[in-house]
């Protein structure tokens, strides 16, 4: 996509000038750029959601200069970022704690915290969950399936990702887009005797075997819902990806 | 909520979406909780997906998702009323009415919320009683409130 010449800003990451796309997302400029910045709950293809607090950078603005997410921070003409500076790297060992009593299940949350020498916390974990409530999963749910299944429930302490009334909705599709994006592994997924089931959202679907191979490939019903948005018959999804 | 009710409401507020909350604060005006069916049916007229619907019933700790007694008593929970001896009330309240961990009595005939502060620590310890605010309790006065409503 050309980038119209308004759009374009200049700014400074560590003292070096870049061009960014006005308001596109800090992180997402970081990155491109090379630069190395942790995070947990950012993926390109969604909105960005400043969950995970891991992506911590400095950034002056002017005369002001903050700590601030970069994920869902705009690119803006004239700011100066610095990432690794001591208040970053001390919030950040401050942040693994925290989501080390959060999720003390979750493997990426653990190995991310040993790099940064945080083996342990002083707060008190949540035995046995390893879901850092990021969103990620849902955001991916609504702005890239379109299912809007699952959210949110409750607040503060006692806020968890579930489907509504934490029982089947009717909306799920079983993709399992969500197992696939969620940072920590925390959702899912069991495929036998040709049924999908995501045990966390209650969703058991059974599953199309392909016309030619005769293995199941993904849930009917999953298949009907794709056929129905781009409009084709029902029988263009009759053989799995590898067969086509 | 019969389905006429439902209707009414909805058309009060032109099924905008951006009501969502007005809406569902009529429908716990009415029902004293929200309904699962009318939760679902109001995702439905307004097309906003279920699960956004619940996130924002679950998010206000003014909705409730379980019926609720006929009466409804909240304690203020908040740091002048605390100290002030609310705590015992709760007790005391809880020890009356047998009234389990959910806060609703089996008979259906009250709920016990607690709050962080109702802004009137002057007047602490408060507790609410069907909308009626009554200062300065203590277990002897919180027996006299109460009695009505253990007859009901």
């Amino acid at each position: 996509m050309a980038v119209q010449d308004e759009q374009k800003v200049s700014f400074q990451i560590e003292g070096r000038s870049y061009q960014g796309i006005r308001e596109e997302s800090l992180l997402g400029a970081l990155r491109r750029y090379g630069y190395e910045v942790p995070s947990l709950c950012y993926h390109e293809a969604v909105s960005p959601y400043g969950a995970c607090r891991l992506c911590l950078v400095e950034v002056q603005k002017g005369k002001r200069r903050k700590l601030t997410t970069s994920c869902n921070y705009p690119v803006l003409e004239g700011i100066e970022v610095f990432l690794d500076t001591e208040k970053v790297v001390s919030t950040r060992k401050m942040v693994l704690q925290l989501l080390l009593a959060q999720a003390p299940e979750a493997r990426s949350v653990r190995e991310l915290a040993e790099e940064y020498g945080v083996t342990d916390t002083p707060f008190k974990k949540d035995e046995g969950n390893a879901c850092i409530s990021c969103g990620l999963c849902a955001r991916v749910c609504k702005e890239i399936v379109g299912a809007d299944a699952i959210g949110f429930a409750g607040r503060g302490l006692g806020k968890r990702m579930v489907s509504p009334y934490d029982e089947t909705n009717q909306a799920c599709i079983g993709c399992a887009a969500c197992v696939v994006v969620c940072p920590t592994d925390c959702i899912g997924l069991k495929e036998e005797n040709g049924i999908r089931s995501i045990e966390r959202w209650h969703r058991d679907l059974p599953m199309k075997n392909c016309k030619v191979c005769e293995r199941p490939f993904a849930p009917t019903f999953q298949l009907n819902h794709f056929a129905d948005q781009i409009g084709v018959e029902k029988s263009h999804f009759d053989t799995c990806p590898n067969c086509r | 909520m019969d389905s006429q009710k439902l209707e009414t409401i909805l058309d009060k507020h032109d099924r905008q979406p951006a009501a969502l909350l007005a809406i569902l604060q009529d429908i716990q005006e009415e029902e004293n909780y929200l309904p699962k069916e009318d939760v679902q049916q109001v995702a439905k007229a307004l097309s906003i997906s279920l699960a956004r619907v619940y996130s924002l019933a679950t998010f206000f700790s003014s909705f409730s998702l379980e019926p609720r007694g006929k009466h409804i008593c909240t304690v203020c929970m908040g740091t002048a009323c605390h100290v002030r001896g609310a705590p015992k009330l709760v007790d005391h309240i809880r020890r009356e009415f047998d009234v389990p961990e959910t806060g609703t009595t089996k008979d259906l005939n009250l709920t016990l919320e607690t709050v962080n502060c109702v802004g009137a620590c002057a007047l602490g310890p408060l507790l609410i009683l069907d909308q009626e605010y009554h200062s300065n309790m203590t277990p002897a006065k919180l027996d006299r409130v109460l009695k009505p409503i253990k007859q009901d």
